[in-house]
């Protein structure tokens, strides 16, 4: 007995099959992901292999598409905050952050001095717990299995000091237009506090234990370049530019909020490859603390939110406003326009994971397997903030 | 009726034995491996089923076997599920000349160490069917780096062994280990450390263990030969992994590291403390260092490895000759 197999399973999908037709003689077609361990969610990448190497390479995306953009034109403007947490679940806090901005940009909204040291604690915070997990995510890709129960440990505990301010663990929705949601009160401040001299403390550890690992250096250092150039032709920010040596960030070069009263710095490296991107959010985690520390010590008392913040039925000024803010993978952008009523006319989220992954393609060509998963998983992608 | 020949049933009786031992030892290193992995990632590890966990391997290889049979569209059936019998059967005849103590030795054969060494050639055949049996990608990229892996650390493997050999004048494990003294400084490891190195090093790789795991590296190729493989048919892949791993770490306790013979009194438990702390250190790599790369991981055995233990066996032959 013979079995027949349907010919549009041979064939593959659309994608693959225009994929297919530049094909090169003697070259496999490989589908890495949707559901592959090192796609980190629902990316698929379509590779055209000569053996171990890469020859071509295409992301195709679209796996976890939710709409928010379309959302926030039948929400109102307090109501759309909740989408914000969702779309980088890793640093959610970023892009409440911008688009609580935007609108109070376009609305001409001051925002309490408590609360903007508020956000910016919370915001750090964050920071290193999605650095944190990024780290322990990618030595996971490069095959070492222990590291990320270490960075789960660290980031269990910043999740519990979120947890008291945001109420929630993952998703969070702290920021409200015109301030925050919740104070942070003498124990939470003090709980952080704590926690800046513990984490100092396991750094060098993991720095001993896995930076200076001789496997690890040789699986980064000198994989996928990408240069200046490079991130200029596809708009990549974040780590990426930085391990390109540029030192760009928004906190600083739009600075906004409190940010240009603290004293921190951008840490950038030369060496354009996976090592340079690895080292800047390493350092990026002391960075963090440094502003978290000097935040705690400068917060003065006062309200956290204004009088007659924006309610649901609240109407915008007509107009747009844009505003960005620098999220753990690079400016989180956010732009608004209203037509004068409840609802916004047209949201436009500038994902900084969907810039940084189209420099994928390039950066693969030539490479090993290996390699690419190494170059994948040091753009540090969120699927669900590359679809939105 | 004829009279049955003793050694038939010498060795029908050992090769039950060997079974045994095999099933038990790796039900025993499931249990290490995943309290060693816990205690390593600050977690306890398996603790529910049975006290300290020690029942979890039992109700795992149980889910194993009462899990259905699954052959993809498209597969070569027969290469198939001829891969995890390849891959499991030779271990039986590795454990025969293994020598766990004077008296407990399943065969004894004056060429224990050749058996041995051919029996492992057999494992890279079954990777090579399986991945190219499973009409999967994933299976044959995985395939192709068994092969290439395999092949290449094979040879260092061989000549750090026949370093020791050479000292011997025996390529029989039980007269190897009888010509090694009690005590630990008396052993091969210390007349031949670059020997004991070169061969651990590859027997890690020939075991396809992190971090040389790259035919099943699971970040890159998901699982890699035994992408296809679900039930008893995985079941297989595992037993057979670990059995050679005890076989690896076996040889190297007969071979560097003085067998039965130990400080008082001699016998199969030195063996077996030797071969667990040897298995032990070998997890620990695991789960400490991160998966090498490919082409950094051939150019380790043909740039260094492969001179290093020529090298060796030249030094060792001419001092032999003094």
């Amino acid at each position: 007995m013979t079995r027949t197999i349907n010919p549009d399973y041979i064939r593959g999908d659309l994608y693959t099959q225009r994929f297919e037709q530049g094909k090169r003689e003697n070259t496999l077609i490989l589908n890495m992901g949707p559901q592959h361990p090192s796609t980190h969610g629902v990316l698929r990448v379509v590779l055209e292999m000569d053996g171990e190497y890469i020859v071509r390479a295409e992301p195709v995306l679209g796996y976890l598409h939710r709409m928010h953009e379309k959302m926030a034109e039948v929400k109102s403007y307090v109501g759309f905050m909740p989408n914000m947490g969702r779309v980088d679940y890793l640093h959610p806090l970023a892009w409440n952050w911008s688009y609580a901005g935007a609108v109070e940009r376009l609305a001409g909204i001051e925002v309490p001095r408590r609360a903007e040291f508020l956000r910016v604690i919370a915001t750090e915070l964050n920071r290193i717990s999605s650095h944190l997990l990024w780290w322990g995510a990618y030595l996971l890709d490069l095959g070492a299995f222990t590291p990320i129960m270490y960075a789960f440990e660290d980031r269990e505990i910043l999740m519990d000091i979120l947890q008291r301010p945001t109420g929630a663990r993952l998703t969070y929705s702290y920021f409200r237009l015109g301030g925050v949601g919740a104070d942070m009160d003498e124990r939470c401040l003090r709980q952080i506090l704590d926690f800046v001299p513990y984490l100092r403390k396991k750094l060098p550890v993991y720095k001993d234990l896995v930076t200076d690992n001789v496997i690890l250096r040789k699986r980064l250092e000198g994989v996928g370049d990408m240069d200046v150039d490079m991130c200029r032709r596809y708009g990549a920010t974040g780590p990426i530019l930085r391990g390109a040596g540029l030192a760009s960030d928004t906190r600083l070069n739009e600075t906004y909020s409190v940010y240009n009263e603290i004293d921190f710095d951008i840490p950038s490296f030369p060496e354009t490859d996976a090592m340079a991107r690895y080292m800047v959010r390493i350092r990026e985690i002391e960075e963090s603390l440094k502003i978290v520390e000097q935040a705690v010590a400068m917060i003065p008392e006062g309200e956290i939110l204004i009088k007659g913040a924006p309610k649901p039925n609240w109407k915008a000024p007509a107009g747009e406003a844009y505003f960005a803010t620098e999220g753990a993978r690079g400016k989180v952008g956010v732009w608004v326009v209203s037509d004068g009523g409840k609802s916004p006319y047209r949201i436009k989220l500038r994902a900084p994971g969907f810039s940084n992954l189209s420099l994928f393609a390039e950066a693969s060509q030539g490479t090993l397997l290996a390699d690419a998963v190494a170059i994948m998983g040091s753009i540090d992608m969120v699927i669900p903030e590359i679809d939105r | 009726m004829n009279a049955i020949p003793i050694e038939l049933i010498h060795i029908v009786i050992a090769i039950a034995l060997v079974a045994g031992f095999v099933g038990l030892n790796g039900l025993v290193l499931v249990w290490v491996e995943r309290k060693v992995a816990g205690h390593v990632q600050r977690r306890p590890g398996p603790y529910e089923v049975g006290p300290n966990g020690l029942l979890q391997p039992l109700a795992d290889a149980a889910k194993l076997v009462g899990k259905q049979l699954f052959t993809p569209d498209g597969s070569d059936k027969l290469v198939f599920w001829l891969a995890p019998i390849v891959s499991f059967l030779p271990v039986m005849p590795m454990f025969l000349p293994m020598p766990f103590s004077p008296f407990l030795t399943a065969m004894e054969v004056n060429v224990g160490l050749v058996l041995i060494l051919a029996f492992a050639g057999l494992n890279i055949l079954a990777l090579c069917l399986a991945g190219w049996g499973s009409n999967n990608k994933y299976g044959l990229l995985g395939a192709g780096r068994a092969v290439a892996q395999g092949v290449a650390y094979e040879i260092p493997l061989l000549l750090s062994v026949l370093a020791v050999c050479f000292m011997t004048g025996s390529l029989s494990l039980t007269e190897i280990v009888a010509a090694q003294g009690n005590w630990p400084w008396q052993w091969n490891w210390i007349y031949q450390p670059i020997a004991f190195i070169l061969y651990f090093t590859c027997g890690v790789a020939e075991t396809n263990r992190a971090p040389f795991d790259l035919p099943e590296a699971e970040s890159e190729l998901v699982a890699g030969f035994h992408t296809e493989y679900s039930g008893m048919g995985f079941g297989l892949f595992f037993l057979a992994e670990y059995a050679e791993m005890i076989v690896v770490c076996g040889v190297a306790t007969a071979l560097f590291l003085g067998g039965w013979k130990g400080p008082g009194a001699a016998g199969a438990w030195w063996f077996l403390l030797k071969l667990y702390v040897l298995l032990v250190i070998m997890i620990w790599f695991r789960w400490t260092y991160p998966r090498t790369r490919f082409d950094q991981l051939l150019n380790l055995c043909w740039k260094w490895l492969l001179p290093l233990s020529i090298l060796n066996l030249l030094v060792t032959a001419l001092v032999i000759k003094l």
